[in-house]
């Protein structure tokens, strides 16, 4: 009566070659109106008002008047390109956690232009100028983690983290020496009178420009990584450092050549934010929008396309809730709630589409 | 002026020594967890809601209950916080670093939201949130701390919290260097695959690292409150604390007993501007980015001279799923 001491596990996971499409969206679907029902009974629970009122509350705190609409797509347009600078590293698995920092260096170089050389160039040599110093700036401040890991294999995701914060002191000593008034800590709205410096309006409307830029970007950066030579060499070096090295291909050089043009995205986000939008420098304004950028692009599995969409989720949230808040007078950091508990639930489904799960039958019964 | 920049220094240091002593034991699980941040505040917040609803509902406030009723809420809520990354990450095979970030960011909203709104919340006519009472009993020191001079002032006149944070950190050292489960530990952190092999259950040892890594973690955002804050709560009081806890992992070289020195020297950085006199207030926005830029150094000086000991985990931030080769 020798009973075999080897049980079969209950759950046995297997993975997935591949879902079709749609049935990847659907599962994504599901999860997202879920991760609705669940911030419904949230937010139901902390203002007891109906769920339903609840949402249409964020449809007009988004859409309610035209300044909404303009103000949600210029959220999107930034953060969207953010998360097109951090795209292509993710791609290859280097895990840039410094997005935060970079754009604020971007942002840096452009106010320091704007405030240094405002009114002693033309317009246009001036725009010349911020776009060149912002993009070298931000793609410096990008690339000396990269160096140390093509070089010496130095960890990026803490290198990256760390320099964030490095970013975020040297401006706050540049607001110091620029204050106005002197010793405020504040600069306030630079060149105001002369507009020195400031994107212009297209048609009237303050942030089309912004939002044309990124589009145009978006577009570029898709085609770069789908049908350049470059984007294959990204996705060969994500997909295994030997096989990149067996064909030819130069693993440092691509890791470096990558974080360099991460970091000059991020200096156009920073010229976006300061030129574009907010005129002014303060330590904050990037506003964590740098780590929301790699939760957007990993949700839209780093495809630029799909980013339109995820960053769209997540800028609809922040706005929502936030007049959400404002109605019933509660505090502005319900909207990080809510996007955290989205994203907990996008990143879970995740796991129904890379996974089967078999259930056996008969189990440990014998 | 030594002895009470020190003693700010330790005051300073002891939250993340609380924070990277949690990260440490999560990370030698080969688990990479930025939630760290979140769940600080996480700690913290769960604590002040179990004071605040003790102080307002009892009618007279005692000391044991006064403390180990937001003891209890704080852990409470930072083990909840290590649950979802650990299902997410190590059920549901999630990116560590998204759900970290991810975790950070709800983390945050939680400490902030009901920081802003819990008064609201729960219709009370208390003016502001100041646990002055139970914030009192968190911060009584050792009853003959003021009459041993300069020696009192620097070990003795901290409380117990700060106290139990070192103590942790010397049981968790040990732990790893004497005890099997602390090898195993180990080894899952290293390669998940041969620990499996060894017989080790993986998952349940990455599930475990994690919660408990984050209760301990949690105490930290519990300690700055109730002790460093005098028991008042400001949003966003407790700041960038929880990526200096991370950025201390880094520099202890993943071992807790260094961590001891190494917080108090992040806390004497932390505050050092305060005591370099003639500096304007531009300067001193250049010195408090020294820990950071001390925590860069050391990771490259490390891997510069690629001593695998110093690296940290080797499967650090990977999903382990069996069938995968």
């Amino acid at each position: 009566m020798h009973k075999s001491h080897v049980r079969e596990p209950r759950v046995h996971l297997v993975k997935r070659d591949g879902l079709p499409w749609w049935k990847a969206w659907l599962i994504r679907i599901v999860a997202v109106v879920l991760a609705l029902i669940v911030c419904g009974i949230i937010t139901l629970l902390v203002t007891g008002k109906n769920p339903i009122s609840v949402y249409a509350t964020m449809v007009d705190g988004c859409f309610g008047t035209a300044r909404r609409t303009w103000n949600l797509f210029q959220n999107l347009a930034i953060l969207l390109c953010i998360s097109l600078a951090v795209t292509p590293a993710f791609r290859m698995r280097f895990w840039n956690t410094g997005a935060e920092g970079q754009v604020l260096m971007g942002c840096l170089a452009t106010a320091a232009c704007m405030i240094l050389l405002g009114g002693r160039l033309s317009q246009g040599a001036l725009f010349a100028v911020m776009i060149v110093t912002s993009i070298v700036t931000s793609a410096i401040w990008a690339v000396i983690p990269a160096i140390f890991r093509a070089k010496w294999n130095t960890n990026e995701t803490l290198f990256t983290l760390m320099m964030n914060y490095i970013a975020i002191q040297i401006v706050s000593y540049f607001t110091y020496v620029w204050s106005v008034p002197k010793g405020s800590g504040q600069i306030g709205l630079i060149n105001s009178a002369t507009q020195a410096g400031w994107m212009p309006s297209i048609g009237g409307h303050d942030y089309l420009i912004n939002i044309i830029i990124v589009a145009v970007l978006t577009v570029v950066i898709y085609i770069y990584l789908r049908n350049t030579k470059h984007g294959y060499e990204i996705s060969v070096v994500g997909e295994s450092q030997s096989t990149a090295r067996y064909i030819g291909i130069s693993v440092p050089k691509v890791i470096i050549r990558t974080l360099l043009l991460s970091g000059a995205i991020c200096g156009i986000a920073g010229l976006l934010i300061v030129s574009g939008t907010d005129h002014t420098l303060t330590r904050s304004m990037v506003g964590g929008r740098g780590f929301t950028a790699i939760m957007v692009s990993w949700m839209a599995k780093f495809n630029p396309m799909s980013m339109v969409l995820t960053s769209f989720i997540i800028v609809f949230l922040q706005k929502g809730a936030s007049e959400i808040s404002t109605i019933y007078g509660l505090n502005s950091s319900f909207s990080d709630i809510l996007t955290g508990i989205i994203i907990f639930f996008i990143i879970g489904c995740e796991f129904f589409i890379n996974y089967r799960i078999r259930i056996n039958a008969k189990g440990e019964k014998e | 002026m030594w002895i009470a920049f020190l003693q700010r220094a330790v005051m300073q240091g002891i939250p993340l020594l609380y924070g990277s002593t949690g990260e440490i034991i999560t990370e030698r699980s080969g688990n990479l967890n930025l939630g760290i941040p979140g769940i600080m505040y996480v700690g913290g917040i769960c604590g002040v809601i179990g004071a605040f609803f003790y102080e307002s509902s009892a009618a007279v406030i005692r000391p044991l209950p006064a403390i180990l009723i937001p003891l209890l809420c704080s852990l409470v809520g930072s083990l909840l916080m290590g649950l979802i990354y650990s299902f997410l990450t190590v059920t549901l095979r999630a990116n560590q670093n998204v759900t970290g970030l991810a975790l950070t960011t709800f983390g945050t909203g939680i400490g902030n939201f009901f920081g802003g709104s819990l008064i609201k919340i729960a219709k009370s006519d208390m003016p502001s949130i100041t646990m002055t009472t139970t914030s009192n009993y968190f911060r009584t020191a050792l009853p003959f701390a003021g009459k041993l001079g300069w020696f009192g002032q620097l070990f003795l006149s901290y409380s117990f919290l700060a106290y139990a944070a070192v103590i942790i950190a010397i049981i968790v050292s040990y732990f790893f260097r004497h005890t099997w489960t602390g090898l195993h530990l180990r080894a899952v952190g290293e390669n998940p695959a041969t620990a499996d092999a060894a017989g080790i259950n993986v998952n349940r040892y990455k599930y475990r690292a994690t919660c408990i890594g984050s209760m301990i973690a949690g105490l930290g955002g519990l300690y700055y409150v109730m002790d460093y804050a005098n028991g008042v709560w400001s949003n966003d009081g407790f700041g960038d604390r929880g990526w200096l806890a991370i950025a201390l992992v880094i520099f202890a070289l993943w071992r807790p007993n260094f961590s001891i020195f190494g917080s108090i020297i992040f806390g004497g950085l932390f505050i050092a501007y305060n005591y370099v006199s003639n500096i304007g207030m531009s300067t001193q926005e250049l010195f408090k980015m020294a820990p950071y830029v001390v925590t860069v150094l050391v990771l490259i000086f490390v891997s510069v001279r690629n001593k695998k000991d110093s690296l940290g985990p080797a499967a650090l931030g990977q999903s382990y799923f069996r069938e995968e080769r």
